[in-house]
């Protein structure tokens, strides 16, 4: 066995090519991929799952009334789409926060950041709103397993998009402060990266929720 | 930073610790030494590695003393020991121990400690979310099992805890809460833990270390990082349905209000079958590395390993209802997952085949490493062939919660799982402690074992088919199953033997290192990287960063062939290997932050159950510590390396600042030497 396999992989030939490859400090990432940003592309795909199994359970759960009313009675699709359309545009302006801090124009950066950082707050806003008139309308957490799926569903995401408000404005205190410049405009791209994801599976929500109609 | 052969070694003039001043931490930074103050603040993955491995023998005791209670409750007829809720609790809490807080953590151990040395890496990728992902573990194991003191008993809903059997009402003490909390916070340290090591074996492999070079070990490791990247997801939505049921009364579970119960069954199997992968596939990896080194051959198909490995990885997500049979699924989807379970076992069984054909016509060396990891063979076998069984959907009507699942679940994850991994310690041990462990005293550990093992769950499968149901507290007599209980019993205690006469090896081998010739790199002529480097493995893993020309590096760089094919040594171990005294190798600096940052999750937890100011106390600890993390750099400003280096490379390791919380050991340094680096087959480092 041994002497089958071995003698292409043995010819190991001179060291010469060893010479500059051996040091380990000059061989970045494998993958040419940062391993920070490697980490959140990881870490997306972990979140493909949460939010698949939470949309299962709505689906599943979705006409279950219990005798009251369904999330789908109340539901104020204008309103809703309206702060999914403000959701939508802060990938815009994310990917322009992006550009803005690697060509190295702190301003712009900082100023998109911010009004990315805004424009989820307002998504977020109009969620809380949302639920607070549901609740008012009869469609509590517990009132029937449609709605707890519901609450759940679009909680979790709110979750989400807060945490992503978060990072964004430690981004532009780290900008102000002078420490986020174009050479660490990765973070950025990481951040947004997370900011795009939680963006897509809001698009994902929004059309199994809201649009496609309940039978 | 210039390698001075002849300069202290670095671990055996460890710099005293010295807690350098830090005016906006409440934390003084830890510089590193060898106090126990430093096991708390290290980032070393070898440390973090031999901290889960003890932490997860600890746990194996704690649940092998709760089955050594059950099978005293079921030893005769109309047993007394336990009562029936008390039954309950003990057998759920052993399952959940068993796989949570032992065998998982144990394959933990082995991935932190050895994926880095596998691959050339001299630490994992993000070194601090390492010992974060430790500390939550740990954290999680203890406020688990705090159930039994403060929650008014331990969850008594069967390790897959089905509603609605698991709700308020049929479950009213706290036992379950602390079973779906704990295992949120579990599974939070196992994904962090997976994403860094995926990060790990993807980006920090030593230049020629590709994908296809990658140890056997190291690649089903990375598997199950994979597994428990996508399973964990799916049951921490299904435990917080049941967390938000028991305590905040949403109605996910409760058939009365329309809900379906069979929900947290498809969501738990989701998790739950490829969890078995989980359990199983580090022990394969384990396996194929001791059976080629003491069959003196290169692993028979290799490839064909690696990829019935990533086929199991894949195919694992399409039999889970093989656990709901009876469930009412339907003849449709029964069919479906009947079929897709029995071609589950093709790729299990090809690498059975692997193993053989690898031992066929070596020389074998039966070390108990080598015994233990041919038993892991044999008993997951019959293991494989009693879930054939279950596979075919009418017989599995009969077999479904009765004792013969008890057995064929034991073969696979006792017999495979944790034989295979009782194989990796004493395979590892030397390179891990620096002493061999006895192999007398191994071999009593192995049979007493192996024989325990088997009179223990053998007679499981005959009573089984006799009808005995599982997790039931007690039988009368006259059924039959008094005598192959007993037994079972018998076998139990033998387990128990075995595992003592193991503690005794630890204790006796350690006692008497010094009196025994030292292990060296290499003591088993082994073939991966790890054996290149001394034993113990020194703080930096490798002096230099090796490049890697072929599979089984090490071995090729021992041995080569000579004109007429033979094999013939070209270098002995003491040429080959790297000396571990290379100096200045710029490590991470140690941080308190992940062991503070876990300290606040099991508040949380608590806090959801009796108090929800506790909560808030342990989420603004989180915070806080998440947050003096980001900002403390990676690499220690203060830091006085011990080793008199240049400083001028600090500001590398800065660009963590800013809201990531864990930031890259991409820049690790290797020491610069003038020799060249790589190193043929013929050439060592001497
Ligand atoms: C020390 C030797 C062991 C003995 C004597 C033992 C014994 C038992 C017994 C008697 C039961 C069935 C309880 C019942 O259904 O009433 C059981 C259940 C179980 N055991 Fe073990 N066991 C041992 C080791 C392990 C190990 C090493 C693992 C996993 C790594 C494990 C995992 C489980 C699981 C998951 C269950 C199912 C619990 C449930 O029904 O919810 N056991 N064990
Ligand atoms: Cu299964």
């Amino acid at each position: 066995m041994t002497a089958a396999a071995a003698p292409a992989e043995l010819d190991h030939g001179t060291s010469g090519a060893g010479g500059a490859a051996g040091h380990g400090g000059d061989h970045g990432p494998s993958t040419g991929i940062s391993h920070v940003k490697l980490a959140m592309w990881v870490f997306l795909g972990s979140e493909c799952l949460l939010f698949g199994g939470l949309i299962s359970t709505y689906l599943l759960y979705k006409t279950r009334a219990n005798g009251r009313t369904l999330p789908t009675d109340v539901f104020d699709i204008p309103f809703t789409s309206v702060s999914s359309f403000v959701l939508l545009m802060s990938s815009l302006t994310m990917v322009l926060a992006l550009s803005g801090v690697s060509r190295g124009d702190d301003t712009a950066g900082r100023a998109w950041l911010l009004a990315t950082a805004l424009l989820g707050a307002v998504f977020v806003g109009g969620q809380v709103y949302e639920f607070t008139s549901f609740v008012r309308e009869g469609v509590a957490f517990t009132t029937n397993p449609a709605s707890a799926a519901f609450f759940t569903l679009t909680g979790f995401h709110g979750v989400h998009v807060s945490l992503g408000i978060v990072m964004l404005m430690s981004l532009f205190v780290s900008s102000v402060k002078g420490k986020l410049t174009r050479n660490n405009s990765e973070t950025v791209e990481i951040v947004g990266l997370y900011w795009h994801f939680v963006d897509i599976v809001w698009i994902f929500i929004f059309t199994v929720i809201y649009l496609i109609p309940a039978d | 930073m210039t390698v001075t052969a002849d300069a202290p070694l670095e671990l055996e003039a460890p710099p005293q610790p010295r807690y350098a001043e830090r005016p906006l931490g409440v934390l003084t930074r830890p510089q590193g030494g060898r106090g126990w103050r430093d096991w708390l603040s290290t980032v070393d993955h070898k440390r973090i590695g031999i901290m889960y491995g003890t932490a997860a023998m600890f746990f194996f005791l704690v649940g092998g003393v709760e089955a050594l209670l059950l099978r005293l409750q079921l030893a005769a007829p109309d047993g007394s020991v336990l009562g029936a809720d008390v039954y309950n609790q003990v057998y759920t809490m052993h399952g959940v121990t068993m796989v949570f807080l032992f065998i998982m953590p144990l394959a933990a151990a082995f991935a932190n400690y050895f994926i880095p040395l596998q691959i050339g890496a001299r630490d994992v990728a993000f070194p601090r979310l390492n010992a974060l992902s430790f500390w939550i573990w740990l954290s999680g194991a203890i406020f688990l099992n705090t159930a039994w003191i403060v929650g008014g008993g331990g969850a008594d809903c069967g390790w897959f805890c089905y509603t609605p059997n698991s709700g308020v009402a049929f479950s009213p003490s706290h036992g379950v809460d602390f079973y779906a909390i704990g295992l949120q916070i579990l599974g939070l340290a196992s994904l962090i833990s997976a994403i860094n090591l995926i990060v790990t074996c993807l980006n920090m492999r030593a230049p020629g270390m590709t994908l296809m070079r990658m140890p056997v070990l190291t690649w089903m490791l990375l598997i199950t990082q994979f597994l428990l990247l996508f399973a964990l997801p799916v049951i921490t939505v299904a435990l917080f349905l049941l967390m938000f049921a028991r305590l905040f009364g949403a109605p996910f579970f409760d058939p009365a209000a329309g809900a379906d119960p069979l929900l947290w069954q498809h969501l738990f199997w989701i998790f739950g079958h490829p969890e078995v992968y989980i359990i199983i596939l580090p022990a394969f990896g384990v396996v194929s590395e001791v059976i080629p080194t003491f069959s003196r051959k290169p692993l028979f198909g290799y490839e064909f390993m690696i990829f019935s490995g990533i086929a199991i990885g894949f195919m694992g997500w399409g039999v889970w209802a093989h656990h709901m049979f009876v469930s009412g699924i339907g003849p449709i989807s029964v069919a479906a997952f009947s079929l897709s379970t029995m071609f589950i076992a093709v790729p299990t069984g090809v690498k059975i085949l692997n193993w053989l054909a690898t031992m066929w016509g070596g020389r074998l060396r039966f070390t108990v490493a080598m015994k233990f990891a041919v038993a892991t063979v044999a008993m997951f076998t019959i293991g494989g062939l009693s879930g054939v069984t279950h596979s075919v959907a009418p017989a599995d009507t009969q077999q479904t919660d009765t004792y013969y699942i008890v057995a064929h679940f034991h073969y696979v994850i006792f017999g495979g799982g944790v034989i295979g991994l009782f194989a990796g310690l004493y395979f590892w041990w030397p390179k891990v402690w620096g002493y061999m462990l006895d192999e007398r005293l191994g071999n009593w550990n192995f049979w007493l074992m192996l024989i325990g093992f088997n009179l223990t769950f053998g007679p499981m499968h005959i009573l089984g088919l006799q009808g005995m149901s599982r997790r039931i507290d007690t039988y009368a007599a006259g059924y039959g199953f008094e005598l192959w209980n007993m037994v079972a019993t018998v076998g139990a205690f033998l387990i128990a033997l075995s595992m003592l006469v193991f503690m005794v090896n630890v204790w006796k081998s350690r006692r008497t290192a010094a009196s025994r010739p030292a292990p060296g790199p290499d003591p088993w002529d082994a073939r991966s990287l790890e054996w290149s480097i001394p034993s113990p493995v020194p703080e930096h893993n490798f002096d230099e960063v090796p490049v890697v020309r072929g599979r089984d590096e090490w071995w090729h760089r021992k041995y080569g062939i000579d004109d007429d094919g033979q094999v013939v040594r070209v270098a002995t171990v003491e040429e080959a290997a790297q000396r571990g005294d290379a100096v200045g190798v710029h490590l991470p600096s140690p941080s308190f932050w992940p062991l503070a940052m876990a300290v606040g999750l099991p508040l949380i937890g608590y806090g959801l159950i009796f108090n929800l100011w506790l909560a808030v106390i342990g989420a603004l600890i989180v915070i806080a510590s998440l947050y003096s993390w980001a900002f403390e750099p990676v690499d220690d400003p203060d830091a006085d390396h011990g080793h008199g280096h240049d400083e001028g490379h600090d500001g590398g390791g800065e660009s963590g600042d800013g809201p990531g919380p864990d930031d890259a050991v991409g820049e690790v340094e290797t020491a610069e030497t003038d020799e060249p680096a790589a190193v043929g087959a013929s050439e060592g480092q001497s």
